[in-house]
C-alpha cells in the first residue's frame, strides 16, 4: 500500500510538466492562443525548428547507420578503435561543441551550419543502437537475398534496413527529441528555434503567455515525433524464427575503396571531435594568461557534483517503488504508474523548468528558487533513465531466490541482505551514475531553476561563452567533457558487449 | 532493502539540507535582483560589504525578466533591492506600486534629469548609444548622421543589433519617445529588412570586429571594456558617436530602487545610498564597467569619451514605455 502511494506520488510528479502545459493552454483561451500563433516571429521559429529537425535527423541517420555498417559489417581495419572514436562525440556536450565551432569560424551561423554541428553531436544516438542491432542480426536472410540475385546495396535496403529499422528509428527519435530541446548550441550558432525562443521570451517577460504558448507548441512537436516513430515502426514481426545459433555475418570487403572510406571516417572524426577539442585546447592555452578562474571553477565543480549526486540518488530512489511495483506486483495500476514516468523523457528541459517555475510561484512559493526544486526538476527529466535501469536490475532478483534462501534458514531480512542486495546493488549504482552524469552537464533547465548563488559548471561555462569570453569559458568546457566521459564509455561498451566478439 | 532505502533517503536529506542552508538565513543579508552586469556587482558588492558588514546576495537576470518576476512575485518576493541596466523595467515595477521612496540624501547627489520626479528610484550609472563599425568594411565618412538612416535600403546587410536584449529595447523606447509610433514602426521594419540579428551585445561587437557585418548598434562600454582587457574583440573596429541630439545619441540610465516589501529596508536604503555616494560612484568609475557615473563629483578616466562631450537628446527617464516597445518589436517580427 505504501509502495503504491509512493509510486503514485512519483508518477504524479513526473506528470507535472504535462499537466502544466494542458492547464496553461486551457487558461490561455483559443483567441489569445491564435493571436500568439499568428505573430510574425512565430513563423520564423516554426520554420527554423522544422528544417533543423528534418535536416538534423536525416544527417544523423545517414552518419549513424553508415558508420555502424562500416564498423560491424565491413573489414574496416581497427574497427574497435573506430567504434570508440565514433561514440566519443557523446562526451562533448552539444553546447560545448557549438562553442568549439563558433569560436573557430562564423561560417556555421546558418541553417546548414546548425544542422551540421548538432548532427555531429547527436549522430552517435543513431550509431549506438544500430551497431547493437547489426551485430545481433542473423545474416542468413542476406544470404537468401544474395542467392536470389540481390547486390550488396539492394540487399541492404530491402533486407537489412527493414530488419534494423526499430533501432534506427529509436535512435532517430532520440536525435529529434534532443534537437527539439537543444538550447546552448543553437543559441551560440545564432539559430533561433522554439526552444531558444522560449528563453528569449522568458528574458523578455518571465513566464508570460508567449513563453507558455511556445512550450505548448514544442510539446506538440515532441508528441508528433513519438507518433511518427510508432507509425513508422509498424507491426511487422522481426524476430528470428528457427532453431540453432545465428551465423556470424560475413564482413564485406572494402577492397580498393577502403582508402576512401577510411578518409571519410577520418573527416567525420575531425569535424566531430577535432574541431571542438583543438579549439578548446587553443582557448585553454590562450586564455590562461588573462584569467584562470580557480575559485569559480572549484566552487562550480563542488556544486555540480553535489547536485549530480543528489539528482542521481533521488532519481534512483524515486524509480525504486515504480520499478518494484512493475516487477513484483504486476497489474493494471502498476502499469499505469510505470508508464506515467516515461513521457518526461520526451519533454525538453526548458518545458520542465518553465512548468516548475510557474507551479512553484503559484502554489508553493516556499519552494521557488530553492535547491530542492532544482533537484526535483532533474529527477523529472532523468527519472525515465533511472526507471529503465532499476527495472532491469530488479528483474535480476526474482522473489523465488529469496524464498530459497529462507527455506535454507535465512531470515527474511538476511535473505534481502545476502541475496537480493548483492544482485541489485551494481545495477542501482549504474542507474544512479547515468543520471548523475546527465545532471552534471545539464544546462537549459539549470539556467531557469538554479537559485540565488548556485552556479554549476554548465551555467558558469554558459555565462562566459555567451558573452564571447571564449578563453574564460574553456576550463569549464574541459571539466564538462571530463564529466561526460564515463557515461559515454558505459554506453559505448553496452552497445557491443551484448554481442561479444562481433566487433573485431 | 529497506535499510538501504532508508540510508539513501538520509543521504539525500543531508545533501539537500546542506545545499539549501548555504543560501539564506542571515538577518543582515540583502537580496539584490541584479539586471546590471554580474561582473560589475561582483566588484562593487564586496566593497559595500566591507564598509558596512551587510552581506549582499545577487540574483542575476535581464531587466525585463527580473522586472516581470518582481511583478509576479509581488509581496512574496525575497528581493530587497532592484538594479536595472535601463529604465523601462524599473518604470514597470514602479507602476506596479512595488517600490518604496528613497531617502532624499540618496537621490540628492544625482542630477535631476537622471532620476524620476517620484523619488521612488534613482539612476546610478549611464551608458551612451554608439555605432561600432569595422573600418575595413565601411569608411568613417560613410557613416550615417542619424540612427534612423540605418533603416534606409542602402544599409541592407550592413547593420547588426541584439533586439532580444533590454539595451536595444531602451534605444527603441527612446526613438519611440522622440519620433512617435509611426516613425518607430517604419524604422524597425527597415532594420528588420537590413539587419543581422545577434543575441547579446558582446556578440554584436565580435561580429563587427571580425568583419561579419559592417556596423552594430550597442552601448559604448562594450568596446572600451574589450580594449581595456585585451582588445581581442575590438582592435579591428572603431566607435562612432551620433551627435546633434539624434535618437542615436540616446543616453540610457541604469536604475536602483528599494522594494516596498523588502525584508531589510534599512540595509536596502543603505545599499542604494552607497551606489549614489561619492565613494560608491568612484568605485563604479574605477571598476571594469566603464559606464558613466552620474554623481558630478566623479568622472570616468580617459580614454572613454567624456560624458560632457556627448550630445544626447532630451528624454525623461520615466517616459520610456517598455510594453509598447515589446509590442512594436513583436509586430516587426523580432520577438514573439
Amino acid at each position: 500500500m505504501v509502495l503504491v502511494l509512493l509510486g503514485a506520488l512519483v508518477a504524479a510528479t513526473s506528470l507535472l510538466p504535462l499537466g502544466f502545459v494542458v492547464v496553461s493552454t486551457a487558461e490561455l483561451g483559443p483567441a489569445d492562443a491564435w493571436e500568439l500563433l499568428t505573430r510574425p516571429r512565430f513563423d520564423d521559429l516554426l520554420w527554423n525548428t522544422t528544417r533543423l529537425l528534418v535536416g538534423g535527423v536525416a544527417l544523423s541517420v545517414v552518419l549513424g547507420v553508415g558508420c555502424a555498417w562500416m564498423v560491424v559489417r565491413t573489414d574496416l581495419p581497427r574497427a574497435r578503435l573506430w567504434h570508440g572514436v565514433l561514440c566519443a562525440p557523446l562526451a562533448v556536450p552539444a553546447f560545448v561543441n557549438g562553442y568549439g565551432w563558433i569560436s573557430t569560424t562564423h561560417a556555421v551561423q546558418s541553417a546548414w551550419g546548425a544542422v551540421l554541428v548538432v548532427s555531429l553531436s547527436y549522430y552517435p544516438l543513431v550509431y549506438l543502437p544500430t551497431v547493437a542491432a547489426l551485430s545481433r542480426l542473423d545474416s542468413s536472410v542476406e544470404d537468401v537475398a544474395a542467392s536470389l540475385g540481390a547486390g550488396v546495396w539492394s540487399s541492404f535496403f530491402r533486407v537489412v534496413l527493414p530488419a534494423i529499422s526499430p533501432a534506427v528509428l529509436g535512435g532517430a527519435l532520440l536525435v529529434g527529441l534532443h534537437l527539439l530541446g537543444e538550447y546552448g548550441a543553437l543559441q551560440l550558432l545564432n539559430y533561433p528555434t522554439l526552444t531558444t525562443g522560449i528563453l528569449d521570451q522568458y528574458r523578455l517577460s518571465f513566464n508570460g503567455p508567449a513563453a507558455t504558448m511556445l512550450a505548448l507548441v514544442l510539446v506538440a512537436f515532441c508528441l508528433l515525433l513519438l507518433g511518427l516513430e510508432l507509425l513508422a515502426r509498424g507491426q511487422r514481426r522481426r524476430s528470428r524464427v528457427g532453431s540453432g545459433v545465428a551465423r556470424t555475418a560475413t564482413r564485406h570487403a572494402l577492397g580498393r575503396s577502403a582508402g576512401g572510406w577510411i578518409g571519410a571516417l577520418l573527416l567525420l572524426a575531425t569535424l566531430s571531435l577535432g574541431v571542438p577539442l583543438v579549439s578548446l585546447v587553443r582557448w585553454l592555452v590562450h586564455g590562461s594568461s588573462s584569467s584562470l578562474p580557480g575559485g569559480d571553477l572549484g566552487s562550480a565543480l563542488t556544486t555540480t557534483l553535489g547536485l549530480a549526486v543528489a539528482g542521481g540518488l533521488l532519481a534512483t530512489v524515486a524509480a525504486l517503488p515504480v520499478a518494484w511495483l512493475a516487477v513484483r506486483h504486476r497489474g493494471a495500476l502498476a502499469t499505469v504508474i510505470e508508464r506515467a514516468v516515461y513521457p518526461a523523457n520526451a519533454l525538453p528541459g526548458i518545458v520542465v523548468a518553465l512548468a516548475l517555475v510557474t507551479i512553484s510561484i503559484r502554489s508553493v512559493p516556499a519552494l521557488y528558487q530553492t535547491v530542492p526544486l532544482l533537484v526535483v526538476g532533474y529527477v523529472i527529466l532523468f527519472l525515465p533513465r533511472a526507471a529503465v535501469g532499476v527495472r532491469s536490475t530488479l528483474e535480476l532478483a526474482p522473489p523465488h531466490l529469496e524464498d530459497v534462501a529462507t527455506s535454507l534458514g535465512c531470515t527474511r531480512a538476511g535473505a534481502a541482505r545476502r541475496v537480493t542486495l548483492p544482485l541489485v546493488l551494481p545495477g542501482l549504482a549504474a542507474s544512479m551514475a547515468l543520471v548523475s552524469l546527465a545532471v552534471g552537464t545539464e544546462l537549459t533547465a539549470t539556467l531557469l531553476l538554479a537559485p540565488i548563488g548556485t552556479s554549476t559548471l554548465a551555467t558558469e561555462f554558459w555565462s562566459r561563452a555567451s558573452a564571447v569570453e571564449y578563453g574564460a569559458a574553456a576550463p569549464f568546457a574541459l571539466a564538462l567533457i571530463i564529466l561526460a566521459v564515463p557515461a559515454t564509455w558505459l554506453l559505448g561498451r553496452a552497445a557491443v558487449t551484448r554481442s561479444p566478439g562481433r566487433i573485431a | 532493502m529497506k535499510r538501504i532505502a532508508a540510508a539513501l533517503v538520509l543521504l539525500i536529506l543531508v545533501v539537500l539540507g546542506t545545499a539549501a542552508c548555504s543560501g539564506d538565513g542571515d538577518a543582515r543579508t540583502l537580496v539584490v535582483y541584479n539586471a546590471q552586469h554580474e561582473q560589475l556587482l561582483e566588484e562593487i558588492a564586496p566593497k559595500f560589504e566591507k564598509k558596512t558588514g551587510i552581506k549582499v546576495e545577487l540574483r542575476n537576470g535581464s531587466d525585463t525578466e527580473l522586472g516581470a518576476q518582481l511583478i509576479q512575485e509581488g509581496k512574496a518576493s525575497p528581493a530587497d533591492v532592484f538594479l536595472t541596466e535601463n529604465t523601462p523595467a524599473m518604470s514597470a515595477v514602479e507602476r506596479a506600486g512595488l517600490l518604496a521612496p528613497l531617502e532624499p540624501a540618496t537621490t540628492e547627489p544625482i542630477p535631476a534629469p537622471y532620476r524620476p520626479t517620484s523619488g521612488l528610484w534613482t539612476g546610478f550609472v549611464a551608458r551612451s548609444t554608439v555605432l561600432v563599425y569595422n573600418p575595413s568594411k565601411i569608411s568613417a565618412d560613410a557613416l550615417p548622421a542619424s540612427i534612423l538612416d540605418l533603416a534606409k535600403p542602402e544599409w541592407k546587410g550592413k547593420v547588426s543589433f541584439s533586439p532580444t536584449g533590454a539595451d536595444f529595447q531602451a534605444i527603441v523606447a527612446a526613438v519611440l519617445d522622440l519620433k512617435g509610433e509611426d516613425a518607430t514602426r517604419a524604422w524597425l521594419q527597415g532594420l528588420k529588412a537590413n539587419g543581422t540579428v545577434y543575441d547579446g551585445n558582446n556578440v554584436v561587437l565580435e561580429s563587427v570586429n571580425s568583419g561579419e557585418v559592417a556596423t552594430g548598434i550597442e552601448y559604448h562600454y562594450y568596446w572600451y571594456r574589450d580594449q581595456a582587457e585585451s582588445g581581442e574583440n575590438s582592435n579591428d573596429s572603431k566607435l562612432y558617436f551620433f551627435g546633434n541630439q539624434d535618437p542615436g545619441a540616446f543616453i540610457s540610465i541604469s536604475g536602483a530602487g528599494v522594494l516596498k516589501n523588502a525584508d531589510h529596508p534599512k540595509e536596502a536604503q543603505e545599499f542604494v545610498a552607497y551606489l549614489t555616494s561619492k565613494e560608491g560612484q568612484q568605485a563604479l568609475a574605477d571598476s571594469y564597467a566603464l559606464e558613466y557615473p552620474l554623481n558630478p563629483a566623479v568622472s570616468l578616466a580617459p580614454p572613454v569619451k567624456p560624458f560632457s562631450e556627448l550630445q544626447p537628446p532630451t528624454v525623461a527617464v520615466s517616459d520610456l514605455d517598455g510594453d509598447k516597445v515589446v509590442e512594436l518589436l513583436s509586430d516587426a517580427g523580432f520577438v514573439l
